[in-house]
């Protein structure tokens, strides 16, 4: 149908969308690659103007020998881990409940909802204050309700506190996605299972489970991306101390705090990395349903 | 086969569901409640639920002292005008991939895709750098343009899915009449995509919002929005719980309402047409 005339039309609507990507990806990353191999530090005096020392992979081996790298691969993982299997959990179970016939369905829903719209610095800031504030946090009024000693989360517990508030926050994008996904499931394949005799934990494990596979793997890769780089919630509860710094945050600090451009954008390119590992999956899975 | 459901089973299931519904709604329902208090009510133990004074004096004191305003219009232009910017962009190319498509097109949108992936501290440096090269840093233009890049492959793919669902056929019988490119695009593609983009619209006037690492970095002062004002009661204004819940609830209220419009387009328009 499409005429050679239509066809070039195509591709000069296409054209901005292109070029204005392709740009955004490769200046910024070039850049990057070129400061990883060279001794950048504008505090000291060097310049791009002055010219940079090549130094081969020095910043690749000192960012991965660092004492701080292990230690924020660990953090990262704990809290990319621990979210995960928080939302996608409560995920099913809540995507279960909401599927359920009840009053006020619309409503609760609403609810479940409502944290993915609040902006992830007022997210941090209630919950650190408001809540594990060891004096006058709601946790503080329950510990001591019960007659024992508050905690101060964001230094005794740093990490579940993290994980706690950035659950809080993805919880709703997980059951919204899994609901989804459990509406779509044909209850004619239930009740014949119902009728069999299966009882409902059997339903759940050889029926519901399975085709929720891949709902589970989209959220689990989406959220992945998301968890690798959040920032805000880190940048305004605990700045990084206390265990909590990750892997983006130890490149942020590297970069902005330190001003070692050369180290941090080495630190950088190990996290591009890291991030395409987890892309290459989810593309398969988008791609495959585009040719469905 | 209809089951029959016992009003007992749908009794416990709506006190169950309306319990958790609430529990996670709590944070903010709390913090809207504490903006209604005295700083001295706010952190009163044990913590007063609705029995307080309400008072409107927080969002008075917010305002007078931060200059809320300018923050919120920072927010609004940067998330608009990203948001429309990117829309300009996207629209042309959703649709000429979505009606002429070419053996490139699946490779090109899954390009298209893993740009969103690029993680923003592994080039954070290169963009402050070219921020100041410009004289962008600090300015909502700058911002504008960031936030347009990386929500453009949402919206694009996210307009593509919509512009997928109309039906070839239509535009071929407008081009059997004789209607030209142009006439095609403002006649009958434009009324039928138009749901799709105001979602489309929707949605990432939200991210563009709620998004805190682009605007916590490259904005000082002048071009601030409100998620970096709202960093900004880090310490030791965060100390005063009542202000900082007016100014958290001044800052998420609009998008608040405006996101319970768009919770259908949410699992389109975050999973790439991949759930739906």
């Amino acid at each position: 149908m499409a005429t050679q005339h239509s066809r070039s039309a195509a591709r000069f609507m296409m054209a901005p969308a292109v070029i204005l990507l392709l740009g955004w990806m490769l200046i910024p990353l070039t850049m990057t690659v070129f400061f990883s191999f060279k001794k950048y530090l504008p505090l000291r005096g060097d310049s791009l103007a002055g010219g940079l020392e090549w130094v081969g992979f020095e910043n690749y081996v000192r960012f991965f020998s660092s004492s701080a790298f292990w230690p924020s691969v660990q953090a990262t993982l704990i809290i990319v881990g621990g979210v995960l299997i928080i939302t996608v959990v409560l995920g099913i179970l809540l995507g279960l409940l909401l599927d359920q016939p009840m009053w006020g369905q619309g409503i609760v829903r609403i609810l479940v909802i409502a944290p993915f719209f609040v902006m992830p610095t007022v997210s941090a800031l209630v919950w650190k204050n408001m809540f594990m504030d060891p004096v006058n946090g709601i946790f503080s009024h329950i510990w001591r309700f019960f007659g024992a000693d508050p905690v101060s989360w964001l230094s005794d517990a740093s990490l579940q506190s993290i994980v706690l508030i950035v659950s809080w926050q993805w919880l709703p994008f997980a059951t919204l996605i899994l609901l989804t996904a459990i509406q779509s499931l044909d209850s004619e394949q239930l009740e014949a299972a119902e009728m069999d005799g299966a009882p409902p934990l059997k339903r759940f494990w050889f029926i519901i489970l399975p085709h929720l596979a891949r709902a589970i793997t989209i959220v689990v890769l989406i959220q992945t991306i998301f968890l690798l780089s959040i920032f805000a919630e880190i940048f305004v509860t605990t700045g990084g101390a206390f265990g909590t710094r990750t892997l983006t945050y130890l490149i942020f600090q590297r970069v902005l705090d330190s001003q070692n451009i050369g180290l941090g954008s080495a630190g950088g390119v190990y996290a591009i990395i890291l991030a395409n590992i987890v892309a290459i999956f989810l593309m398969r899975i988008v791609g495959k349903n585009l040719d469905a | 086969m209809a089951r029959a459901i016992t009003t007992n089973r749908k009794i416990i299931n709506t006190a169950f569901a309306w319990a958790i519904g609430m529990l996670i709604f709590f944070p903010i329902l709390w913090t809207v409640l504490t903006s209604f208090k005295t700083e001295a009510q706010a952190i009163s133990s044990p913590p007063v639920f609705i029995f307080f004074d309400w008072t409107l004096e927080n969002y008075a004191v917010v305002q007078e002292r931060s200059n809320y305003m300018l923050f919120l219009w920072n927010s609004v232009i940067i998330a608009g005008g990203s948001t429309l910017l990117g829309i300009i962009i996207a629209v042309p190319a959703a649709w000429s991939m979505a009606f002429v498509p070419s053996k490139r097109t699946k490779d090109i949108l899954l390009w298209m895709l893993s740009t969103k992936m690029l993680p923003a501290v592994g080039v954070l440096y290169p963009m402050y750098l070219i921020f100041i090269e410009l004289g962008l840093l600090d300015t909502r233009i700058g911002l504008v343009v960031v936030l347009m890049l990386i929500n453009l492959p949402i919206i694009i793919w996210m307009l593509y899915t919509y512009f997928k669902e109309i039906p070839g056929e239509i535009l071929e019988a407008a081009r059997m009449d004789g209607a030209s490119l142009g006439k095609e695009i403002i006649y009958v593609l434009t009324p039928m995509a138009i749901p799709g983009i105001a979602s489309t619209i929707l949605l990432n006037f939200i991210l563009a919002w709620n998004e805190a690492f682009w605007t916590l970095n490259l904005t000082a002062a002048k071009a601030a929005p409100l998620t970096a004002f709202i960093a900004s009661y880090s310490s030791p204004e965060g100390l005063f719980y009542a202000k900082l819940s007016a100014a958290s609830t001044m800052a998420i209220a609009p998008i608040l309402i405006l996101g319970w419009f768009s919770q259908k387009q949410l699992v389109r328009g975050l999973t790439f047409g991949a759930v739906k």
